[in-house]
């Protein structure tokens, strides 16, 4: 009776409706005439037909169940929706009045008529996928597919089988942007028609540069959506890129991402991601720190109530030495609604004087709510300080008593613990607008809380 | 670092570290046929003149073993297991049951002898730093391969109501106890290691402690395994009635042998109203050398239930053997203000593997979880905790802290700690602390600025890593834990 | 007698020590004082050894032999001893432990037998007792939760204990109020004697109100600027280092 180590495989069965739905697109993708973008999708779809939609008997999967998925019979998001679709306000971290630079997506396709790249500086490059296919045919076709890992992640497969839109930046060597870069992806079922859409991102920051990029996701709701984000992010030697997300859309929607970035000698990447949209949402951050002196910040928010199910899973792999990563994270979950959090940091052999430490904390509101953690230390050097905590519980009785005697109310004194709980994980955005418009978003939320049925 | 580089050297260098238990005892067994069948199962069942419905649980559980497949979870890197071509029952030769110690074959008396396990009802002197006078007594059950060949101490015992005695002596002593308790804890499906040891194992020890009765002595089971291409499948059963209290030690040696052999065993645990079990292991299986070559794949599923309000259960673990580590001893706290605590410390040398941890399932009220795990990893040694905290919704209160330290000792090897936390009950509170460090360069300057070898301070700086673990250990105990401390990475700490 | 000639040393290949001449009879106590960045910590880490630090011109001869031939734990048994400016914790070993691995290790090298744990305990007590102190905190781990003025006292005990000819303290001052610097000065000064030499390296004056120096040094820019009596440290605390080059206050 030998034993076979292999790691169970997905639901192939699932993934059905979805091939089906490939190879309906496939004529229709821009950049079909690249040799590489056709080889990157025939290799993503054959890769998703193996692995097959994730289940919870995979390790990577145990706690999110994409189950819910089926239930829906999604359509693949139309041109036609997505140019015709009426969007009101769009989100902004900018003061009122203010523009900038930004470009907007709906369904994953860009809408250049809302979209601006007024004043960015000469060699920026920002556009949309669909577009760069073929203006920049050999800088995008060189780097699709290099980050993201289509082998390993069915979702990033099916993603890369169908690419055709989402934002494309690229900072040229040495350029510092002082305006930060919005991207919003308003997800909308068109007519109330449940929409699947894979939209794929980009980012270049060369040697030097310096950016900072905050994505909104929004969506009006009506009937499930489903998007399925892919982003690829090279940050080159000494360059700095932040990258921002704020995720609002609506309890119908599905939100899926995988972020894969790179991160070269002596360069910082600084992701932070804020969650409150969404029936179920999984973020996956991948960060390679593959030069020497390399760091990143990968931390976020997630405020989840009702039925929601959002899953927050992280990879840093330190491949170098002297790399240093921080990640904290703060949950506040309420009602029904489950968090998972599952942050993994790798030290590679030679990855020597690594400095790696991850928190998760999370806060439970209601009876119901539930969290499950699976921080992970995977270490293979031996002159490295790595460390992770996770923490689960509610709010501290006596701060809570001594901010009642006091006078303050008993939901507002929750309000203010809740607050000051998440604001742990929001001072580590550097970039003071950012900092404050998020701090805005979550104490709506909490107020909406309040609001709500209590 | 020089000096790092220095004592990896001195670790590989001591690549044929001598292991002091890897003597064979030359004595006459009787085997069955290599291989695991029904009529395996059957014949040892028969050996051990079993009942019935003990016959037919270990072949429902071999029917379901055939279905399962071995857990490819764990970081463990080993070739394909031949579950076929171990011997499943060996058992040395006897000409008569032997009625009392005098009758125990000599030679199998001078192995534990050599062991160092006391087979003498009689107290032994205490060649023990800080206690003065007389140790206390040990009751021991030792377990050579297949069988239970001596017991100390079970009439002195017996007069409490004490039971203690090999588990085939207890399915005739006290079949009501054994029927209604062995796979009560870890059922006969659980897991494939778990059912193959519920279809095929051989003896271990049980334990019944009445009510009310605080056990006056440590309770012992010395496990051998001396016989090649054998598996051991011990089962062990400790059952901690209402108000009682019983300490427990499990020793494991075997011989150096080239080849692997298998060892899964089955520990369950029932301690019920206001009972403590405090259960002590110190594996010190073979290895291996320091190529990897030969050792124990010990595969082993420990559990412990407490049933009870106020019940406890305390595992303190010391792991220093084995070629490969799978095991997670655990707590399932089902009874009100239940206290479930985890102790352990694994050192992994050369090329060794540990994929161990705890799981601590809390169910009731107020329900409290202590974990404490120590890992140190040398050589090319792969070392991973892997743990569990589950807090149910009815467990209003629960109460958890974990803290779990690596050190590594070189740069060829890992240290990786895989927490699983859930809670689905906000009044409870999880913290889970965890941290990967190396002996700091400013520590070792300190020790040797004044006047400390290079090796003694990383000894001192390694015991004082593992205090917190060892200290829960028996004092006759501890001792031997220190040492083997030193002895499993002897030339990395001196 | 220890005798520095010359003495250069550099960390991470920035030279730091440029050419230290002292000299330091039995029984003296010497104070070097110096400001920020000046070597006085470099010097006190070459002289015990520490890794890191390279020399990379001159000698250091201690009661004739090479010290810097020696590993850091032969320079102890040799009788050199660092009351470390950050005593450094270690957890889960009891300071008792510790000194008694460290007394034994030092008497093994001397060719001397182990003292036993009563005879151990005993000279201990002994010690504490002629500092003033309990032995409270031996039983704790080695620097663990210790307030600055316990590791102070700690480093003060273990140098008690251990006996040195040649102590250097380095910046036992730092850390401590103006009552805890009593209390460790008067343990320092207890331990004064004919046979044993002391090097107190200190950024500030006040230190040396308490431990009364035979000789002091200013350090500045990897040298020895000047030396003189116990008034060039009243000097310094009137007119800082500024005519040393450096602008800062003492």
């Amino acid at each position: 009776m030998a034993t076979t180590h292999s790691t169970p495989t997905g639901d192939t069965a699932a993934a059905r409706p979805y091939l089906d739905q490939i190879d309906r697109l496939k004529g229709e993708l821009p950049g079909a005439a690249l040799s590489r973008v056709r080889e990157l999708r025939r290799d993503g779809r054959e890769r998703f037909a193996a692995l097959g939609v994730p289940t919870v008997r995979q390790e990577a999967w145990k706690y999110t169940s994409l189950r819910p998925l089926e239930k829906v019979a999604f359509e693949p998001a139309t041109a036609a929706a997505a140019a015709g679709t009426h969007i009101d306000v769009l989100p902004t971290v900018r003061p009122a009045g203010q523009t900038g630079p930004r470009l907007v997506f709906v369904n994953g396709r860009l809408r250049a008529d809302l979209s601006s790249t007024d004043g960015l500086p000469d060699g920026v490059v920002l556009t949309g996928l669909a577009d760069a296919l073929s203006s920049h045919a050999d800088f995008v076709g060189e780097r699709l597919g290099r980050l993201a890992n289509a082998d390993e992640h069915p979702l990033v497969a099916l993603n890369t089988a169908v690419l055709a839109d989402g934002p494309v930046l690229h900072i040229p060597r040495g350029v510092v942007l002082d305006d930060p870069i919005e991207l919003v992806f308003v997800s909308a079922a068109a007519d109330g028609r449940a929409t699947v859409f894979h939209p794929r991102t980009l980012i270049v920051a060369d040697p030097l540069s310096k950016a900072v990029v905050i994505e909104h996701h929004v969506g009006p709701g009506g009937a499930p959506t489903f998007a399925n984000h892919t982003a690829e992010v090279f940050v080159g030697e000494g360059a700095t890129l932040r990258h921002y997300k704020v995720q609002r859309e609506q309890t119908d929607a599905f939100h899926v991402s995988h972020a894969a970035a790179t991160v070269c000698r002596d360069a910082c990447y600084d992701n932070f991601i804020l969650t409150s949209g969404a029936r179920l949402s999984r973020n996956e951050v991948h960060a390679v720190l593959d030069g020497t002196g390399a760091s990143c910040h990968v931390s976020g928010a997630y405020l989840v109530t009702g039925e929601q199910h959002c899953d927050t899973t992280t990879l840093i792999d330190h491949a170098r030495p002297y790399g240093t990563s921080r990640e904290v994270y703060k949950g506040a979950i309420d009602e029904r609604a489950r968090a998972v959090f599952q942050g993994k940091i790798i030290v590679r052999p030679g990855a020597q004087k690594t400095d790696g430490h991850q928190l998760n904390r999370a806060l439970l509101l209601s009876d119901t709510a539930e969290i499950d953690s699976k921080p992970e230390l995977e270490i293979y050097a031996d002159d490295v300080k790595c460390s992770h905590g996770a923490t689960a519980g509610e709010l501290d009785d006596e701060a809570l008593f001594y901010l009642r005697s006091r006078g303050i109310p008993k939901e507002e004194a929750r309000g203010l613990l809740i607050a000051s709980f998440l604001a742990e994980a929001i001072d580590e955005i550097p970039e003071e607008p950012v900092r404050d418009a998020f701090a805005a978003i979550a104490t709506g939320w909490l107020a909406a809380r309040r609001g709500g049925a209590r | 670092m020089a000096a790092t580089h220095e004592t990896v050297e001195q670790v590989r260098a001591l690549a044929e570290q001598k292991y002091k238990y890897g003597f064979t005892t030359d004595i006459d067994a009787e085997t069955a046929p290599k291989g695991l069948n029904e009529d395996i199962i059957r014949f040892i069942s028969a050996k051990k003149e079993e009942p019935e419905w003990l016959l037919q649980w270990r072949l429902r559980a071999f029917e379901a073993w055939k279905t399962m497949q071995e857990p490819h979870w764990p970081k463990l890197d080993y070739g394909p297991i031949d579950y076929q071509d171990a011997y499943y029952y060996a058992a040395p030769k006897l000409k008569n049951k032997p009625k009392s110690l005098d009758e125990v074959d000599p030679e199998l008396l001078r192995t534990y002898e050599k062991l160092g396990i006391p087979l003498k009802e009689q107290a032994i002197l205490a060649g023990v730093e800080g206690t003065e006078g007389q140790a206390p007594a040990i009751a021991v059950d030792a377990v050579f391969d297949s069988v239970s060949v001596a017991t100390t101490y079970k009439a002195k015992l017996e007069e409490m109501g004490i039971i203690f005695c090999a588990i085939s002596e207890a399915v005739h002593k006290c079949p009501e106890l054994v029927q209604k308790y062995l796979g009560s804890v870890v059922p006969y499906t659980d897991n494939f290691f778990a059912t193959l040891n519920s279809a095929a194992f051989t003896d271990g020890s049980f334990v019944y402690i009445p009510k009310g009765v605080r056990c006056p002595m440590e309770l012992s089971t010395y496990f051998r395994i001396n016989q090649a291409n054998t598996g051991q499948f011990e089962r062990t059963l400790i059952i901690a009635d209402e108000g009682s209290y019983v300490s427990y030690l499990e020793g494991c040696t075997a011989p150096q042998r080239d080849e692997n052999q298998l060892h899964a065993a089955v520990v369950e645990l029932v301690a019920l109203d206001n009972a403590t079990i405090k259960y002590s292991t110190v594996q010190n299986w073979y290895p291996g050398d320091a190529n990897g070559v030969g050792g124990i794949y010990n595969f082993v599923t420990k559990r412990g239930a407490c049933r009870g309000v106020n019940s406890k259960i305390s595992w303190t673990q010391v792991e220093t053997g084995s070629a490969i580590t799978w095991k997670y001893p655990s707590c399932i706290l089902q009874g009100d203000n239940s206290v479930g605590e985890f102790y352990s410390v694994a050192i992994t040398n050369n090329r060794q593997q540990a994929d161990t941890g705890t799981k601590m399932i809390h169910i009731g009220k107020n329900t409290r979880s202590t974990i404490v795990s120590k890992g140190i990893s040398a050589g090319r040694a792969q070392q991973t905790y892997r743990g569990l905290v589950k807090i149910l919704p009815r467990a209003e209160g629960a109460r958890n802290h974990t803290q779990c330290d690596s050190l590594l000792i070189g740069d060829q090897c890992g240290a990786h700690t895989v927490p699983y936390i859930e809670s689905r009950n906000r009044s409870a509170r999880v913290e889970h602390e965890a941290t990967t460090a190396k002996i700091s360069e400013d520590q070792l300057f300190y020790c040797r600025q004044r006047g400390l070898s290079e090796e003694d301070a990383v000894s001192l700086i390694v015991n004082g890593f593992c205090k917190e673990v060892l200290k829960e250990l028996p004092m006759e105990f501890a001792v031997e834990a220190q040492k083997l401390v030193g002895i499993s990475l002897e030339g990395s700490v001196g | 007698m220890i005798e520095i000639r010359n003495l250069h040393a550099t960390v991470d290949g920035k030279e730091i020590l440029k050419g230290i001449d002292l000299t330091i009879g039995p029984g003296e106590v010497h104070a070097i004082m110096g400001p920020n960045g000046s070597g006085k910590s470099t010097l006190s880490y070459v002289l015990a050894g520490r890794d890191g630090y390279e020399v990379t011109k001159g000698s250091v001869s201690f009661y004739g032999e090479d010290l810097l031939a020696m590993e850091p734990e032969e320079r102890a048994a040799a009788g050199l001893f660092l009351a470390f400016q950050y005593p450094v914790e270690i957890p889960g070993v009891a300071n008792m432990t510790f000194l008694k691995s460290a007394l034994n290790a030092m008497r093994k090298h001397r060719g001397e037998g182990d003292l036993d744990a009563m005879q151990f305990l005993k000279l201990v007590r002994e010690k504490t007792r002629s500092l003033n102190m309990t032995d409270e905190m031996l039983k704790r781990a080695v620097n663990v939760g210790f307030s600055g003025g316990e590791k102070k006292r700690n480093e003060t005990l273990q140098m008690a204990v251990l006996e040195p000819k040649f102590a250097i303290l380095d910046e036992t001052d730092s850390g401590l109020d103006i009552d805890a610097l009593k209390i460790v000065a008067d343990g320092v000064n207890a331990l004064r004697s004919p046979e044993r030499s002391m090097l107190v390296i200190t950024h500030y004056q006040r230190l040396l109100n308490y431990i009364v120096p035979d000789h002091v040094h200013v350090l500045a820019h990897g040298r020895i600027q000047r030396s003189g009596g116990k008034e060039l440290a009243l000097e310094l605390e009137q007119k800082g280092y500024k005519d040393f080059g450096v602008e800062e206050a003492a």
